[in-house]
């Protein structure tokens, strides 16, 4: 299955209500997939084709603020034209899941792989205070365990989630292990489980509001410390990583996604020439695995960090580290992969030797 | 067991099919597989290609740039990949339409005259079949059974009457590849 495949099979499957979007390459196949398959007949999934990405955006804004697990996908530009709903579901801290099979910027840039909307996704791509959990899948199985992950972590934190990928990861084909079928939520569950959704007003309740705006600076102000705590909480509690061959490691590379799989490559290959490198993944970009990084600093003699970027990670990577040890970036552009020799390269020139 | 392998032509020729083909059979030969294709611009009517990784263990890169076989069905991917495949590596090309022909000499070089076997077959669809099977005469990385597999799992039911035609073409590659270029 392709990874766009997997992703849209494993959201039907995690018991989603709704998936609106409008394509764009390279994550097309998600809707496409999602119309072949008619989720309403297999399981009363709507999938809607909207008229444009900011109305996509907005239903799920619609559909997260009555308690149902919706979804959208898009690729860069389209994810940035959601900037604003995502701002305005994380101010309404509604749960759902957003899919960004990114491609080369800026603007329409190229429809080729990139990892260089890293500081939209974890710094606020849209205004305001706010902070979304940030998945990085490397692999099609990931794209397919993310789905399900990020509607469970959506509806922990009753936050958005962004599933960031990558057209790489989007349109090659791996082997896919996938979930039974979860059923979707009825509408009972839906009012026990979800109390501040707006699933019609009964005599005894308040009425549930959902909105982003408070003109009383006082209240907006306690709600911005509300949710900088839920932001605290998710930092302690859902940072993910995964390390690969750190135990005896000289030299670290940090990297996530696409990039992370090439880097796996170059590790053995610097492994087989005897120096010992190790990778460390991180798998969640906001929780940042700062901590981790920060005990591989006192370890290893340099670090470097490969992106599909000019270098954005690089940023939190650095903080993590302080001035302990040399970090670098090596990073391709435009749409372009770097390969497992280059990295090789760029470990020798930049951190070994330099 | 690791065979990475580029598959480049034109698009139309079967090029990402042939690789699919070749990864579900993989998979179906309980191995695990890589499939990246290109996608863009170049497969809009330039030339296309794929690679697959096939192997016993489980895959870091599926982005290589050095491949143990290169299938190269065109001029534009000869001039790319030729210099791609690793020393001792393996390239195999349908001369049609090749004007320079390959000239490492520190690899395996076979040509397969394809296109003219499935033209005389009548069946022009099945030429990168025909190209599967050369490749799989020389690197026997996966059992006929599980290419039966393969091919029920990755053409939709209502081409599966097919499927004999694609394995006599499978069949015919495996005798029709020759060598050109032999390291000792």
């Amino acid at each position: 299955m392709k990874g766009n495949e997997a992703f849209a099979e494993a959201a039907i499957r995690a018991g989603a209500d709704g998936y609106f979007g409008y394509p764009i390459t390279p994550q097309s196949e998600v809707m496409e997939y999602l119309m072949a398959e008619k989720p309403h007949e297999r399981t009363g999934m709507v999938v809607l084709q909207a008229e444009s990405e900011v109305a996509a955006i907005n239903m799920v804004y619609g559909g997260a603020a009555c308690g149902k697990r919706v979804l959208t996908s898009s690729s860069s530009p389209g994810i940035s034209l959601k900037q604003e709903g995502i701002s305005y579901i994380a101010g309404a801290e509604l749960p759902c899941v957003i899919l960004n099979v990114v491609r080369g910027g800026p603007g329409l840039g190229t429809i080729q792989p990139s990892q260089s909307d890293y500081f939209q996704s974890t710094k606020g791509g849209g205004h305001g205070d706010y902070r979304m959990i940030v998945l990085a899948p490397s692999s099609v199985q990931e794209m397919a365990d993310f789905a399900r992950l990020g509607f469970d972590l959506a509806f922990k934190y009753r936050n958005p989630v962004l599933v960031l990928s990558d057209g790489a990861i989007g349109q090659m084909m791996e082997k896919v292990e996938l979930d039974e079928q979860r059923p979707r939520f009825t509408e009972e569950e839906i009012i026990k489980n979800t109390p501040w959704a707006t699933t019609g007003k009964t005599k005894d309740r308040e009425r549930n509001i959902i909105t982003s705006l408070d003109l009383d600076s006082a209240k907006q102000e306690l709600h911005n410390h509300a949710l900088q705590a839920k932001y605290k909480l998710m930092q302690e509690q859902e940072t993910r990583f995964e390390m690969i061959s750190c135990e005896d490691a000289d030299y670290l590379i940090v990297a996530y996604g696409t990039s992370a799989r090439i880097s796996q490559k170059a590790v053995d290959l610097l492994r087989a020439e005897g120096i010992r490198v190790g990778l460390l993944r991180p798998i969640t970009l906001f929780p940042f695995p700062t901590e981790i990084i920060s005990k591989l600093a006192d370890q290893v003699k340099g670090i470097l960090t490969v992106e599909m970027s000019a270098g954005q990670m690089i940023e939190d990577v650095k903080l993590a580290v302080g001035c302990r040890v040399k970090v670098e970036h090596f990073g391709r552009m435009g749409g372009i992969i770097p390969s497992p020799t280059e990295v090789v390269e760029a470990m020798k020139t930049k951190i070994i030797g330099g | 067991m690791t065979e990475e392998i580029i598959i480049a032509g034109f698009g139309g020729q079967g090029v990402l099919s042939m690789g699919k083909i070749l990864a579900y059979s993989g998979v179906m030969g309980n191995k695990e597989v890589s499939w990246m294709p290109s996608y863009g611009p170049e497969m809009r009517g330039g030339t296309a290609n794929v690679t697959v990784i096939i192997s016993d263990e489980r895959i870091s890169s599926p982005i290589i740039n050095q491949f143990d076989t290169a299938i190269i069905l065109n001029q534009q991917s000869m001039d790319k990949f030729e210099k791609s495949v690793k020393p001792g590596g393996l390239l195999i090309y349908d001369p049609n339409g090749i004007t320079h022909h390959p000239q490492r000499q520190d690899i395996n070089i076979y040509q397969i005259e394809a296109a003219d076997e499935a033209a005389s077959m009548g069946l022009t669809k099945v030429f990168n079949m025909v190209v599967l099977g050369g490749f799989l005469k020389l690197k026997p990385i996966i059992q006929s059974e599980f290419i039966r597999k393969g091919l029920e799992k990755s053409l939709p039911k209502r081409h599966h009457g097919l499927i004999p035609e694609n394995e006599k073409a499978i069949e015919k590659g495996k005798e029709i590849i020759k060598s050109v270029h032999q390291l000792n």
